[in-house]
């Protein structure tokens, strides 16, 4: 089984690309229609939200972080795995990363861009939002630079705006076989201005690889920064339950680990959708699935770090949340956490499972099942349990309207990722020429086969 | 003496590769291999550095600026806005407390090299840039091309090196 066929042509694979952005299959359609629909719901519910108060989320005294902040950090992992993919797996000279490397970068964008939006909507006073932001205190907010919801804001924005740069400078040669190969139409003008004039000269090649490379370096701390201090949002609080320090870490696997999944779902949907056998290839996703095992795994060691550093710790309280959660009344959720998280993923080390796109699908929609379960069973018991018995409250339960628009984040995320899988190409074209290149000089004799396209 | 403008088109990277060795190699009067050449490929060959000779990218230089030039940028921001509390009750903790203020001088140190970064790869690269009046679109999908710079007078043996190695496809354009 081969990562990409060497024999394919290179005027074929701009061919095949480009054909993706005009004519997909008809369940392209299906699944933007199915988003619009989710968005819809997500509307009505903030919108009422909105209007009403905080009160209809069902989120209060102690409840005061619900689904929202739960969701924030379950879209904020989601988007680790672009960076995984693309820059560490770059460095590592990993050139299998090559044909889906552009929609994992997408994926981390648009998970962002939606994990952005929890925080207005937790917030409740939208118009209020700039509260959150690391500015001096002209406005007499007194921000306090000593708090990780502050660093949360400044880690997040650079995050995204680092991402939509890697995003758009590893896109701009392709958006130059764009330019060169649609003829009219806004589109045309599109990539005319997004390309920039480039012209794959070699002072451009040049100049291009070294930025990459650099931005490449930079994102990788950055991921790791950003979840370590999303991680802190809870671990830097006396809350019980959330005061461990295995938590940054804890976080930046269960963030891999989730995108890791989420990418394999979206492999899957974009290989179909846009018939990109050829290059998202089962050999391909092989390798996705092996590195997403790795990553469970990983994972569920840290989580029995986790609980026994809380077991042994003998703190009373923190020791209570966890017998809470496994016996309470978020038991069910916690134990399918467990399932979904550690044991599902042991069916990825089956080799026929390994390349089983029916159970792949399945497995990886109930991996970030228990991803999302995760969040939320780091977020709820803790409230529902503190310190002192007179705050416990065992039953609250998220209303619809928060619901809802968990439920409509996921149709907002796919509406972006889909709409710009149909206007930029998802599979980057000229790398995957590099990797058709590089193979066939390694099959043959390198001076005999030097410079054959 | 005015000059001309030549792009050639080649199937075969070796033969491109042949074409810059020879007009390097040659010494024809009225064109400069090292200043008047330019090679367009549609994708990254580290080959062509080696035969092109050396060249150097600065792009390192502008990260590096601007990655100072954030985290002091932040540093100086919280510090300054913090310096402005002591008109709190601080119960005898700093003013300006390095270990928080490390975070986000860490995060605006990133951002600010990010972003000269891409400045500095647009400045390096000529980006954005004008498309030539020589260009062929076959060079993003899998041809090679050589642009030339020279005097009229050198037009045509640059032209026989050209076709002598298998060009597929020569403009010119003529009179500047």
């Amino acid at each position: 089984m081969k990562d990409i066929n060497e024999d394919i042509a290179w005027a074929k694979i701009n061919t095949d690309v480009l054909k993706s952005l005009e004519n997909p299959r008809k369940l392209y359609w299906v699944i933007l229609a199915v988003a619009i629909a989710m968005i819809a719901v997500a509307v009505g519910c903030e919108t009422y939200q909105y209007q009403m108060g905080m009160g209809v989320a069902n989120m209060n005294n102690p409840h005061v972080w619900g689904l929202y902040i739960a969701t924030f950090i379950f879209w904020i992992g989601m988007s680790h795995s672009g960076t995984l993919l693309s820059a560490i797996l770059h460095l590592m000279h990993a050139d299998w990363r090559k044909p889906i490397y552009r929609f994992a970068e997408a994926m981390t964008t648009f998970s962002l861009m939606t994990a952005g939006l929890f925080v207005m909507v937790h917030l409740g006073r939208l118009w209020q939002f700039y509260y959150s932001l690391p500015y001096p205190n002209e406005r007499g907010l007194w921000p306090n630079f000593q708090s990780p919801l502050l660093w949360d804001a400044m880690a997040i924005f650079t995050y995204l705006s680092s991402s939509i740069l890697f995003l758009y400078v590893g896109m701009i040669p392709d958006l130059a076989i764009c330019r060169d190969n649609i003829h009219s139409g806004w589109r045309k003008k599109l990539y005319t201005a997004l390309s920039l004039g480039w012209e794959g000269t070699d002072r451009q090649w040049r100049n291009f690889r070294v930025t990459y490379l650099t931005i490449a370096c930079f994102l990788i701390p950055l991921a790791v920064s950003v979840h370590s201090i999303v991680a802190s949002d809870f671990a830097m609080s006396q809350q019980p339950g959330w005061h461990v320090t295995s938590f940054p870490p804890y976080f930046v696997a269960g963030a891999l680990y989730s995108g890791c999944a989420a990418i394999i779902t979206l492999f899957i949907i974009l290989r179909y959708v846009f018939r990109f056998e050829e290059y998202m290839t089962l050999s391909i996703l092989k390798k996705t699935v092996r590195l997403t095992f790795a990553i469970s795994m990983v994972w569920t060691y840290l989580n029995a770090v986790e609980f026994a550093s809380v077991w042994y710790s003998h703190d009373v309280a923190s020791k209570a949340v966890l017998i809470q959660k496994a016996t309470g009344t978020y038991a069910p959720f916690w134990w399918m956490m467990i399932f979904c998280g550690s044991v599902v993923p042991l069916i990825l080390a089956f080799k026929r499972f390994q390349t089983n796109i029916p159970v792949l699908l399945a497995v990886s929609l109930l991996l970030n099942l228990g991803m999302w379960l995760e969040r939320w069973m780091i977020v709820a018991p803790t409230y529902s349990h503190g310190y002192y018995p007179w705050t416990w409250d065992h039953d609250q339960w998220p209303s619809f309207v928060q619901w809802g628009i968990v439920f409509g984040s996921f149709g907002w995320f796919t509406l972006l990722f889909m709409l710009f899988c149909k206007i930029f190409p998802s599979v980057s074209m000229y790398e995957v020429k590099e990797m058709v290149y590089h193979r066939t000089l390694a099959k043959k004799n390198l001076g005999s086969a030097k410079g054959a396209h | 003496m005015s000059q001309r403008h030549m792009l050639a088109l080649f199937n075969n990277f070796e033969e491109a590769e042949a074409v810059v060795r020879e007009l390097r190699g040659a010494s024809i009067k009225g064109f400069n291999a090292d200043s008047d050449m330019v090679v367009k490929s549609p994708i990254e060959h580290p080959e062509v550095e080696e035969f092109l000779g050396e060249k150097p990218v600065y792009v390192q230089w502008f990260t590096l600026g601007g990655a100072l030039m954030g985290g002091l940028l932040g540093f100086f921001l919280i510090s300054g806005a913090q310096a402005n509390f002591f008109a709190q009750v601080k119960g005898g903790k700093p003013i300006v407390p390095f270990p928080p203020n490390f975070v986000l001088t860490y995060e605006m140190f990133i951002l600010g090299g990010v972003f000269v970064s891409i400045l500095g790869f647009l400045i390096c690269a000529g980006l954005p840039a004008k498309r030539s009046p020589l260009y062929s679109a076959k060079v993003s999908e899998d041809q090679i091309s050589i642009l030339v710079k020279s005097d009229d007078s050198a037009a045509g043996e640059l032209k026989a090196i050209f076709t002598k190695h298998q060009a597929v496809e020569i403009q010119e354009e003529a009179g500047k």
